[in-house]
């Protein structure tokens, strides 16, 4: 163990931490399991999967509507949820919470709504080289709808943004889209100083949270975004259920995009009156289970230690760059100095397909492709990337297990 | 070498090192694709590594298929001489009749026929099958 590791595991508990997730304890291929993809979903601990069974069991029924003890029971602990959640972002107020299926529907709301009453044609939408195809399509459509154009920031070959023409790029701009974290490179993105920018030439800011959630402290107010998006399943929490933190002065402006109940004030067949907001944008019976699962996946992680998180996640990255860095002809993909403990990479010669096969049987799980950010690739002239992503959970051991099943791969592939 | 032969030696391996240091020789040996066979009509729609195929009809009664692919992953490539071995130069109805997922199973690869991997080579699978049912190969 090198200095580095034994200061950060002395601060920091790994295997006390593995022990919440039962599904970590598990052998692949006669393997022990080295779960390093993270940045697709995180495993969830044995909290949140408890949350999810004791709702079902004692307090399942439908929220807001009903006045009988169970409907109250699951009212309180929905709307408990939301009050955790605008905490864990440091929202301005709970009300600018809006519950969505995760941050690709976060982003088609915020997306359709400003195609319906903010873009016109002549205007702008400026989003980055290096989103995810969730903070692309959206635009693309909206921009199609409106007549809008859509632009975006290029990227250096650190995979780093290039915002030396930010200021010209953002004439006409209506709407700035960034992630704060890059998904495919784990850059990590100067978001105040883009929402700066994009607020002094009067254009709102969405910054996708989907990869950061996890990574850094998150402040929207300190971000300054108008609209952030984010997902449960990327922080601990289940599949299906993520949120839209909303300035109130933006969410009482736009119109609501879904209709049905729950988002409704009166009703008549000639017309009907919205709720206020939030629920103005909460058509229909809400994944009651999955806010709920997810308020109890921040209330566990949030009983980590941050400080000796970020520096175990730093070890692991540095730990991840050492070893794979020593392998003969890999070329790692994304060299920003600020990055989260993503790693993607490839090896000349190597088809990333080939390599991730290989790896697999190792008892390594990461991702290989395009990483949804087809755009990224096609600037680094690649079909994909091989992309280890790790988490609170993962230890010096995966890292190890990933670097010697990389060796074989690219020694077999040679 | 047909395919039971190769099953038998493939069973002769030991670790998957070698199971897979294997494929990809089969993929090495595998007859060349002229570039300009490569075409759009010859892709096989994947998500990661490219896949194309051909094929030829023979003038015999009943009619064989025969078969020409390639891929730019060697695994991939692998995988499309051992289905090379199973389905070329055989009949409609011999193709009909082999059971591909018995076989990938027996070699321990049947992973690679699953449709999560989305790497073309399920879709190829598909292809062979769906070119055998052609009024052109019955």
């Amino acid at each position: 163990m090198s200095a580095a590791e034994a200061a950060t595991s002395t601060l920091f508990d790994v295997d006390a931490i593995r022990r919440a997730f039962p599904i970590l304890d598990q052998q692949v291929r006669g393997r022990r399991l080295a779960y390093l993809d993270n940045a697709a979903t995180t495993q969830k601990p044995q909290v949140v999967l408890d949350a999810l069974v004791r709702y079902y069991q004692h307090d399942n029924a439908n929220v807001h509507r009903g006045l009988h003890t169970l409907a109250e029971r699951a009212t309180e602990q929905y709307e408990s949820a939301r009050d955790r959640l605008a905490e864990f972002v440091n929202a301005r107020d709970r009300s600018e919470v809006i519950w969505t299926r995760g941050t690709t529907e976060a982003i088609n709301l915020v997306a359709q709504c400003f195609a319906q009453s903010e873009l016109k044609a002549g205007d702008a939408v400026l989003i980055s080289e290096l989103e995810h195809h969730s903070n692309i399509v959206p635009w693309q459509l909206a921009c199609e709808r409106s007549g809008a154009t859509l632009r975006w920031i290029p990227l250096r070959d650190d995979g780093t943004l290039d915002l030396s023409d930010l200021d010209a790029l953002l004439q006409g701009v209506r709407l700035v889209s960034v992630a704060a974290c890059s998904n495919a490179l784990g850059t990590m993105h100067p978001v105040r100083e883009i929402a700066d920018a994009a607020h002094a030439v009067g254009a709102a800011v969405l910054v996708d949270a989907a990869q950061a959630t996890v990574h850094q402290r998150m402040d929207v107010q300190a971000w300054d975004a108008d609209f952030v998006a984010m997902s449960g399943h990327k922080a601990y929490g289940p599949t299906g259920i993520g949120a839209l933190i909303a300035r109130r002065s933006w969410l009482e402006r736009l119109q609501p995009w879904h209709g049905g109940g729950e988002m409704i004030e009166t009703v008549t067949l000639e017309g009907s009156t919205w709720n206020e907001v939030p629920y103005k944008f909460e058509a229909g019976t809400p994944n009651i289970a999955g806010a709920i699962g997810m308020a109890a996946a921040l209330d566990w992680f949030d009983g980590l230690d941050h400080a000796a998180l970020l520096k175990h996640e730093q070890a692991l990255l540095a730990a991840t760059v050492a070893g794979l860095g020593s392998i003969h002809g890999l070329r790692f993909i994304g060299t920003a100095p600020v990055k989260a403990p993503i790693v993607s990479f490839v090896i000349d010669g190597v088809h990333p397909q080939d390599l991730a096969t290989l790896i697999d049987q190792s008892g390594v799980a990461v991702r290989t492709g395009h990483h949804c950010a087809m755009p990224t690739m096609t600037r680094f002239g690649i079909p994909g990337t091989v992309r280890a992503s790790m988490a609170c959970y993962n230890s010096f051991q995966d890292i190890q297990q990933l670097i010697d099943a990389t060796e074989t791969a690219a020694e077999i592939l040679s | 070498m047909d395919i039971e032969t190769l099953a038998d030696n493939f069973e002769l391996l030991g670790p998957w090192e070698e199971r897979y240091r294997y494929l990809i020789d089969l993929g090495r040996q595998l007859e060349p694709m002229p570039e300009a066979e490569k075409t759009e009509q010859t892709r096989v729609r994947g998500c990661m590594s490219q896949v194309w195929l051909t094929h030829e009809i023979s003038a015999e009664s009943p009619p064989k298929l025969h078969f020409r692919g390639d891929s730019d992953a060697h695994i991939v490539k692998g995988l499309i001489a051992l289905l090379f071995m199973a389905y070329s130069d055989k009949t409609a109805e011999q193709i009909r009749q082999t059971d591909i997922k018995a076989l990938f199973g027996r070699l321990g690869l049947e992973s690679h026929l699953s449709m999560n991997r989305r790497n073309g080579f399920y879709a190829m699978v598909e292809r062979i099958r769906a070119l055998a049912e052609q009024p052109a190969a019955a």
